[in-house]
């Protein structure tokens, strides 16, 4: 393990045994060995392919790829259509896979971490409430979550028809109509518009291009100017007064973009069957959304419990012992300290939702293992090029948030002198 | 059993398997070696394949599978089912897990070439319908322009409602579903308008509501969907032991043979076809590499092809179904077995 | 100085006051409210909305639950009844599917006159995990052994298992009882011997088959001890060479011979007839047994600091967890055949259980790296200054101690996975959750039914799951004790 150069005046002349018997040259011909097994092992595995491949008189061809597909698809982020081809629609469901694990872990982490919080919170009754929330998604198979979440979502919602008629329901606020397909809301029109720019078929709103701009752009301002905020108490012990500009920044340029461009609500209406004019977010996605959030969220909470519950106890009460108050505390002073214990699990609780999300199709949200590793691969017969490449999109999804975690998780680690 | 199981086992611990059941070649010695014929089946569909509180199957793609263990093995019990998914069935036939694959599956000119399957016959004319709530006042598929409508992903039924929908110049949004269980739960609860299936599957699903009364079926039938068992390309033997086994069946019917009089018309029926069917007269059964007498067997394993009919799905049973397009040739129906000579 | 003062003064108390009751507010019931629920806006609000959602959940699904039908033979039959008894339009639970089907969530398709021979092998795995899993305290073992026994014995007498097999199950239970008070160490032997009991019980045939593939590692580990001393590295390559032989070309043979001179056989049940929860454990429990060995050795690998073998083990480690369980299943039953020699065909819970086994070694190598991890440096350097190899140093000092720190996190694999195996109904197995109720539905009788089998099959998962967790946080609490 450690290098120890060698004392002697010159090292023996090489024998073969010493392969096995010098330290030195041991664990190269164990690795010698093991790679020679390994190799010989994939060869056996890709040989057997090849063989049962002419067997059965087939290959290994992704063609297939590039021809029609024929199917629907229902929730869809970029435009496609059933005469599009088998890549369009693994890519519908890879980015229909991205977005609902996306929205997941956003949502996951902000239920784990008030359920955390709120279980050793000294409400007795909401701190007992949580805890069984936890004890129930934790212990049942999220296969069964996501089918009950479902039909609950399908049996207590009405029908888009119960908007119709004589004793019509009305519109949730008069903008929203939840119904058991889909839940109806507005959606934003400008009366000028800028139109759109044209990315093949993707069509993108300058408008939405120009508010995401202004954005970035008053996230960046906040940061200098609650930067020179700090360098001013620093020099002179007064933090000049900061908020209304930081709100401003906030606020101004949506509101400019709403009067200059003259936006408004489409609100939904019902024609025919179904409503039409607003956007129509699938129960399917929700539902599944809704599932995985829960899911994921009882295990969150657990590693939020843990993280806070591994801070030392003498931290809070040195924190109440300068006056701070029980929810400064908690943000100031034990939830920092309590990030380094919860990013690294919190980082495989994300790859796990991503890779939950495969059961999508239990509810029929297409997802990648949805279109290409479900239709595409039933369609077409391939389903060693089918599911290989899904396996591969997989793992590159998993190695890239890893990735990007890790990253993270380097930052907010504790810089040890 | 013993010995797969061990060489499982031993294959999971050295990574070495040793040799199985082969996927090629022989089916006929494989299946009378192994005294058990592996037939794979639907893992539950109303009418057509399902368990009892027993275990033991019962249905019309069950009846195909006894038939054919009558007649190679003289024992409809000695069937194995292994049930398959939609997703898996190909794959469990072309790789030797099953035997013959007696599930409700579509005879497609894919299917046949590309997949190297081969379609041994047909023992289902079904075809693609639409049920609707009655309440929704519709009465033409033609009227379900911009409806929500549900339907099992995988299938073919998915691409014919593209493509009917297409040809029609309508729009519509699908409520996709994994299985039939979550499409009625969807449907009932009003989630899609219309629910689409085979038309089988749909009198099933409907004789079972509350109030069967509420939902009617649609009249278009935009697809056809025939059904029959499937065995590998290339085994042509085994091939023609299904085919015929399927045709015996049928034929049985046409001639008036039945599980109640066969032993009867066995020995005294003055039709040479009777004759040759039972193996009274000829050696049909030699040609095929079975005895004589196997078709009088497959026949008396469940009844010929109408008691079939009527036992498992017929308008006697809850679930219905008409004759229709399955009755004899000589009925108005399609069902024609070719000649015994 | 105290008389002094007494008399200074003119009046000063000199008993003590007895302390004066609370104010109401503060007393009782009252008190524990007002701490506990009321002690703000923020925790009033909580407890307003915590009544709520009880509220709503009880709203909702009580009047459901409590027009449960349980005594009806199909959906109809049950419509009819909750009809009848609390009119038109009223809707209730059909519990009649489960009263019927139980059995069929449970066990699936096996023999109905065979299932005293799960039921056993579940007691058993009792009795074979508790000198391992509860090897420190004899009360909590004590403990374990009678409920779980008396468990095996209650689902023996709902299953109606012939009188004789509950006679020796009590018999088998007393005796790991005696021994678990009296010699503990003794209950490993047959931890050992379990797998081999529990393969023949549950797929029947000839005893002396899976025998002879335990004694296939007895015969190795002889092939290690007869290498002579000064070739002590061939050791390992000798006793792999010669389990193998034994795997490949005598095993059978013996096996054979053996059984014809002593016959133990047992009715053989298919793979295919197993299902429900009985499908669920086997896979689940030989899934985390195999695969905790494949983990050991990944995580050795994992760590180890020669480069292409640390190279392989991450690949490997990092693939099956970057992809999820289904897409391995997937390849169980539709890729497996192309990767193995043409014509080999062996059945598809075994392909699953090698998925499954090598899906869950990499989560398992990732928990024992964490237990390696947390093992003080200290512990590796005095191995080396004691002089001990390698694997001596593994074998004896390393793993026992990083092992039992990686308990709790094996536990929580083990209930992940036995969560996860509701996934191979989507491959066509019955699984408790899709299959059976899938098939159960395909019966005239009981199309349509939805929830309640979802409801049964839910709480059992609930009930065992919950149970494990339990277990690994006493080890955890037990465990953090230690450490102090």
């Amino acid at each position: 393990m450690t290098d120890r150069a060698p004392a002697g005046p010159a090292s023996p002349p090489f024998r073969p045994s010493m392969l096995i018997y010098d330290r030195r040259y041991r664990s190269m011909t164990f690795q010698v060995i093991v790679f020679i097994i390994v190799m010989s092992l994939v060869w056996w595995l890709i040989g057997n392919t090849i063989t049962n491949l002419e067997n059965l008189g087939k290959d290994i061809d992704f063609r297939f790829l590039f021809s029609r597909a024929g199917y629907d698809i229902p929730q869809q982020l970029i435009p496609y259509d059933n005469d599009d081809s088998h890549l369009r629609a693994a890519v519908i469901g890879l980015l229909n896979t991205l977005f609902v694990s996306f929205l997941g872990c956003i949502a996951a982490t902000f239920l784990g971490v008030a359920v955390g919080v709120l279980r050793l919170s000294n409400n007795w009754l909401f701190a007992r409430l949580m805890t069984i929330y936890v004890e129930i998604f934790r212990n049942i198979p999220l296969l069964l979550w996501i089918l009950i979440i479902f039909a609950i979502f399908t049996e207590i919602s009405p029908a888009p028809r119960a908007y119709r008629g004589e004793d019509a329901q009305n519109l949730f606020l008069g903008l929203i109509a939840p119904t058991n397909r889909y839940t109806s809301i507005p959606g934003i029109v400008a009366e000028h518009s800028p139109g759109v720019l044209q990315i093949g078929r993707i069509a993108i709103p300058w408008l939405a291009i120009l508010f995401l701009g202004l954005l970035a752009l008053a996230v960046v301002l906040r940061r200098w100017i609650n930067a020179r905020a700090q360098r001013v108490q620093n020099r002179t012990g007064r933090r000049p007064t900061t908020w209304w500009i930081n709100l401003a920044l906030f606020v101004v340029p949506p509101v400019a973009i709403w009067l200059i461009f003259g936006l408004r609500l489409t609100v939904p209406e019902l024609t025919g069957f179904n409503f039409s004019g607003g956007i129509n977010v699938d129960n399917s996605l929700v539902a599944l959304w809704l599932a995985l959030t829960l899911y994921t969220g009882a295990f969150i909470a657990e590693i939020v419990r843990a993280g806070i519950l591994a801070v030392s106890k003498g931290q809070s009460e040195a924190s109440f012992a300068l006056g701070l108050r029980p929810n400064r505390t908690m943000n100031l002073v034990i939830l920092p300290q309590a990030l380094r214990v919860i990013v690294p699990p919190l980082i495989s609780q994300y790859l796990n939702l991503t890779k939950n999300s495969s059961l999508a199709i239990a509810v029929g949200y297409m997802d990648l293992r949805g279109t290409l590793g479900g239709t595409t691969v039933n369609q077409t017969g391939r389903e060693l090029e089918g599911i290989l490449l899904m396996m591969l999109v997989y793992l590159a999804v998993s190695l890239m948030i890893s990735g990007v975690m890790n990253i993270y998780n380097s930052r907010v680690k504790l810089k040890e002198r | 059993m013993t010995r797969s199981v061990f060489i499982g086992a031993t294959a999971a611990a050295a990574m070495l398997a040793g040799a199985g059941y082969a996927a090629e070649g022989d089916t006929l010695a494989d299946v009378t070696g192994r005294d058990q014929l592996i037939c794979g089946v639907n893992a539950g569909l109303v009418g057509f394949a399902s368990p009892d509180a027993n275990g033991n199957w019962t249905g019309f793609d069950i009846a195909v599978c006894k038939a054919i263990a009558a007649a190679v093995l003289s024992d409809p019990a000695k069937v194995k089912y292994v049930p398959t998914t939609g997703q898996t069935r190909f794959t469990a036939l072309a790789s030797g897990e099953v035997d013959v694959l007696a599930r409700n599956s579509t005879w497609t000119f894919s299917r046949d070439t590309d997949l190297t399957l081969d379609f041994a016959g047909i023992n289902y004319y079904d075809g693609q319908g639409f049920m609707v709530p009655r309440s929704l006042g519709v009465s033409s598929a033609k009227e379900l322009d911009g409806a929500t409508i549900c339907v099992q992903t995988g299938t073919t039924t998915e691409l014919n409602l593209a493509d009917y929908f297409n040809a029609n110049n309508m729009s519509y949004q699908p409520v996709n579903i994994d299985s039939n269980a979550e499409g009625e739960q969807q449907y009932m609860a009003g989630a899609c308008d219309a629910y689409t299936t085979d038309a089988s599957g749909l009198a099933a699903t409907r004789a079972a509501f509350a109030s069967p009364s509420d939902h009617i079926i649609l009249p278009e039938i935009i697809s056809k969907e025939p059904l029959g068992p499937v065995v590998r390309h290339g085994d042509n033997n085994w091939g023609d032991i299904v085919r015929w086994t399927l045709y015996a069946l049928i034929a049985a019917e046409e001639y008036g043979v039945t599980s109640a009089n066969i032993e009867e018309l066995a020995s005294n029926s003055e039709n040479p076809e009777v004759q040759r069917l039972l193996g009274t007269t000829g050696d049909l059964g030699a040609m095929i590499g079975l005895d004589a007498e196997w078709a009088k067997r497959a026949i008396k394993a469940g009844g010929n092809y109408g008691e079939i009919f009527a036992k498992t799905i017929g308008e006697e049973t809850p679930i219905g179904l008409a004759r229709g397009l399955n009755a004899q040739w000589t009925q108005g129906g399609l069902m024609y077995a070719m000649p015994f000579r | 100085m105290s008389e002094m003062h007494a008399e200074s003064v003119a009046y000063v108390r000199d008993t003590m006051l007895p302390p004066a009751a609370p104010p109401n507010q503060q007393l009782g019931a009252l008190r524990w409210l007002r701490v506990n629920l009321f002690s703000g806006w923020f925790n009033t609000v909580l407890t307003l909305l915590g009544l709520g959602i009880i509220w709503f959940l009880f709203d909702h699904f009580w009047p459901w639950l409590s027009h449960s039908v349980w005594k009806a033979d199909s959906v109809q039959e049950c419509r009819e009844i909750i009809a009848a008894r609390y009119g038109e339009g009223a809707t209730g639970g059909c519990f009649g599917v489960i009263r019927e089907r139980w059995h069929q969530y449970l066990f699936g398709f096996y023999p109905r006159a065979e299932y005293w021979r799960p039921l056993m092998t579940l007691g058993l795995l009792f009795i074979a995990i508790t000198p391992v899993l509860f090897s420190v305290n004899p009360a909590i073992r004590r403990w374990v052994l009678a409920v779980t026994g008396l468990i095996t014995l209650l689902l023996m007498g709902v299953a109606e298992v012939p009188d004789w097999a509950v006679l020796l199950m009590w018999a088998l239970i007393g005796t790991a009882l005696l021994l678990g008070e009296y010699a503990p160490q003794r209950l490993l032997i047959f931890t050992l011997f379990y797998p081999v009991v529990g393969v023949w019980f549950l797929w029947g045939g000839s005893l002396w088959f899976p025998l002879m593939l335990l004694a296939g590692f007895g015969v190795g580990y002889l092939a290690t001890r007869l290498v002579p001393p000064r070739h002590a590295g061939l050791a390992l390559p000798a006793g792999i060479a010669a389990a193998l032989i034994w795997w490949l070309f005598l095993a059978g043979p013996v096996a054979g011979l053996l059984g014809d001179l002593a016959p133990a056989r047992l009715r053989v049940i298919d793979s295919n007839e197993f299902g429900g929860f009985l499908l669920a454990m086997v896979i689940g429990v030989s899934g985390i047994a195999m695969s905790l060995p494949l983990g050991i050795v990944l995580a050795l690998a994992r760590r180890s600091d020669m480069f292409l073998i640390h190279v392989f083990a991450v690949i490997f480690i990092e693939f099956i967890r970057g992809v999820p369980l289904i897409t391995l299943l997937f390849v169980a039953s539709l890729l497996l055949n192309y990767f193995l020699p043409p014509g080999t065909n062996f059945d598809i819970i075994l392909r699953v259980i090698i998925m499954v086994t090598i899906f869950a070694a990499a989560y398992m190598a990732e928990v024992i790296r964490g237990g390696l991890a947390a093992l003080p440096r200290g512990q590796f350097e005095a191995a080396d200054a004691l002089g001990l190899n390698y694997w001596q140093a593994q074998r004896l000092i390393v793993l026992p101690q990083a092992l039992k720190i990686s308990i709790p996190g094996i536990v929580g694999t083990f209930i992940g996975m036995f969560k996860d195996t509701t996934l191979v109904g989507l491959i066509g197995l019955f699984d408790p959750l899709k299959g059976i109720s899938d098939f159960v539905r395909s019966n005239f009788a009981w199309k349509g039914i939805y929830w309640e089998p979802f409801i049964f099959v839910g709480a059992i998962f609930f009930v065992i799951c919950f149970s494990m967790s339990r277990y690994s946080m006493y080890l955890e609490r037990r465990l953090s004790r230690e450490h102090r």
